[in-house]
């Protein structure tokens, strides 16, 4: 049994002008201890798929349907005050904006203690000794001044690892991550996913990465799975995925990003038109208009997701080949 | 005159007083602090940095959006830098601006038609109300929008295709310079490629002058002809682009380039993990403004700021080029 299972994900608003179907019928694992990465574009369902799981979208707008499954327990038939007890402690969550997810107006220090508190029952002089053990587990330099000051004081990467501290207190068996790096400068970001990776492998804690950075999967993922318009529509391990993508969207997004050191002259490749609008339901592939490989069928029948081969799915009714050997 | 630089910055310098309470002083962030380049017609100099480099100011201190503490601008052979706003007025469509937030540059009251169409009423760059509306239709043919985009606002446009807008109005009055403000960075991967590809094509047709301001290296690298880092307020090396990720000079810089990751799996480069973060620019670090992060400090760095230097094609700030060089012939 994977560490979390998710079935058939839907995640529907209601808005004015309709229904918005941000995640429509998404479904993968994560295993326990490894990293899986949940790339696409702005749009693509990603987020909301992570909020869903901490079931920190509020009802209505939203509507949330599938199963959830973690550690064998369906995250959606628990009562808000079980849901209490697995924030924050079997599964944490660390955001894009630092800045927006601390309070203000409370010490670092007292907002590591929190959960410390709250979950494991410690005692608040207990609870401030571990905040400065984990402030210092996460490099921050002079932990026990840095625990009595204010968000506020600290710069953009400290507050990112005050997020990575509050979020690994209990030990949570998986942790969200969603854009952690994306507000930061490279060089930050590079002292970010390092710290992610050793204490991943301290504490065996699973990783679900959210992000739209394809340099940040290569770096950190066991497991890809990428989502175009709501949908998954390619799931590989990392190596496989980069190297052999299967899914048109996932060749064209490939391409399409600039590298260092690649031939500066030559032009970028261009996925063109625009991501569909997810008020309209899409009777086929949501993908066939940029599809370079559409065929008649893509404009009605929606592709299924097939297995390739072990461990890989993709959604295409006419996907790229897979390599004979690997 | 054509063997001017379209576009010179010499030693320009803008400094922010900080803290004053009842008008007394604290302190100064010295944001851009000495900074000099040239631009020529139909080249792309990329500003690279971190955030609170600087990078961003001195596009806006070129454009007057704010008024710089020292230096001079010179615009073909013209120091603009102290002309009075008015006379500014009549060589501003010379010089347009893309920004970052194609959701905030656009006014959502207007029609693309009459966003578009600003700098050319306001320069009066039309000869009639026809020739406005071949123009408006020329543009949108140029940035690939559809040309009933024009009657549409804003919010009806993805963030690639308000993009474009903003380009559309950007090459409206027929300017020599675009300054791009981290145009790009706030676009999907997919639709990144597409508006990088159109300011190359844009550029190689009119041949424009661009000062692409980014934190993109990889975009850089494949837009610039040359590259100026910066690091807090000053530019530590400046080198044609191909040179300048090829061989990096500056410690600063081969610590930028290797910290950015890679879209390969398995491709672990040998990567300079810099300590701690871009001190502030309120009190900068003495001596090399980079001292504090450096993997190479020596105690020199901490007493003495390096000068830029001429190192073949390019321009390093740095003791460790300086001693390197010593013996050497200049």
């Amino acid at each position: 049994m994977a560490l979390l299972e998710i079935e058939n994900l839907q995640v529907h608003f209601r808005s004015g002008d309709g229904i918005v179907r941000a995640v429509d019928g998404v479904s993968f694992q994560v295993e326990a201890g490894q990293t899986a990465a949940l790339v696409g574009e702005s749009g693509c369902g990603k987020s909301v798929t992570a909020l869903s799981l901490l079931r920190l979208l509020p009802e209505p707008p939203a509507r949330v349907a599938g199963v959830m499954r973690f550690e064998g327990r369906d995250l959606l038939q628990l009562s808000e005050r079980e849901m209490r007890e697995v924030r924050g402690n079997a599964i944490s969550m660390v955001f894009q904006e630092p800045m927006s997810s601390l309070n203000p107006v409370l010490t670092i220090g007292r907002q590591i203690a929190e959960p410390l508190r709250l979950h494991q029952k410690l005692s608040t002089p207990a609870a401030g000794r571990r905040a400065v053990e984990l402030l210092d587990v996460v490099g921050i330099a002079e932990p026990a001044r840095r625990a009595g000051e204010y968000p506020h004081q600290l710069s953009g990467g400290m507050r990112q690892r005050v997020m990575i501290a509050i979020a690994l207190a209990c030990r949570p068996r998986l942790l969200i991550a969603d854009e952690p790096t994306t507000a930061l400068d490279v060089t930050v970001q590079a002292q970010i996913l390092e710290l992610v990776r050793s204490l991943q492998t301290q504490f065996g804690t699973a990783v679900l990465m959210i992000t739209h950075d394809l340099g940040v999967v290569a770096e950190v993922a066991d497991r890809v799975v990428v989502m175009y318009a709501g949908r998954k529509v390619e799931e590989a391990p990392v190596d496989a995925l980069f190297r052999h993508p299967q899914h048109p969207y996932t060749a064209g997004l490939l391409r399409a990003v600039p590298r260092l050191g690649a031939a500066a002259a030559a032009r970028l490749a261009e996925i063109p038109g625009t991501v569909p609008s997810l008020r309209v339901r899409q009777a086929g592939c949501a993908f066939a208009e940029r599809c370079p490989r559409v065929q008649p069928r893509c404009g009605t029948e929606p592709p299924p997701l097939r297995a390739t081969s072990a461990g890989r799915w993709v959604a295409c009714h006419d996907p790229l080949p897979a390599p004979t050997s690997t | 005159m054509t063997n001017n630089p379209l576009l010179e910055v010499v030693d320009l310098t803008k400094h922010y007083p900080v803290g004053g309470w009842l008008g007394r002083d604290q302190g100064l962030v010295r944001a851009v602090d000495g900074v000099s380049f040239t631009i020529a017609r139909g080249e792309t100099l990329a500003l690279v940095g971190e955030s609170g480099c600087g990078k961003s100011t001195v596009g806006r201190t070129i454009l007057r959006l704010v008024k710089p503490t020292r230096g001079e601008v010179w615009l073909d052979g013209q120091r603009i830098d102290q002309l009075s706003s008015r006379a500014l007025r009549s060589l501003r469509w010379r010089m347009q601006v893309v920004f970052q937030d194609p959701y905030s540059s656009l006014n959502p009251k207007l029609r693309v038609r009459d966003i578009v169409a600003e700098p050319i009423r306001n320069f009066a760059l039309a000869r009639s109300p026809d020739d406005l509306d071949r123009r408006l239709a020329a543009l949108m043919d140029q940035v690939r929008l559809p040309r009933d985009a024009l009657q549409r606002r804003p919010h009806e446009f993805s963030g690639g295709q308000r993009q474009r807008i903003g380009i559309a109005r950007a090459l409206a009055a027929g300017p020599d310079l675009i300054i791009c403000d981290e145009a790009v960075s706030a676009l999907d991967v997919s639709v990144k490629a597409q508006v990088v590809n159109l300011l190359q094509d844009l550029q190689r047709d009119l041949g424009l002058a661009l000062l692409f301001i980014s934190h993109d290296l990889a975009v850089v690298e494949h837009l610039a002809h040359r590259v100026a880092v910066m690091y807090l307020g000053q530019i530590v090396e400046l080198a044609p682009a191909a040179q300048l990720f090829a061989d990096p000079q500056h410690p600063y810089t081969r610590a930028l380039l290797s910290a950015v990751p890679i879209p390969e799996p398995g491709l672990r480069r040998e990567r300079i993990v810099l300590r701690g973060d871009v001190a502030s620019p309120l009190n900068p670090p003495s001596g090399c403004r980079f001292h504090t992060r450096c993997p190479q400090a020596m105690d020199r760095c901490r007493i003495e700021a390096p000068a830029l230097r001429a190192r073949h094609a390019c321009l390093v700030a740095c003791h460790l080029i300086d001693t390197s060089l010593q013996g050497a012939p200049a």
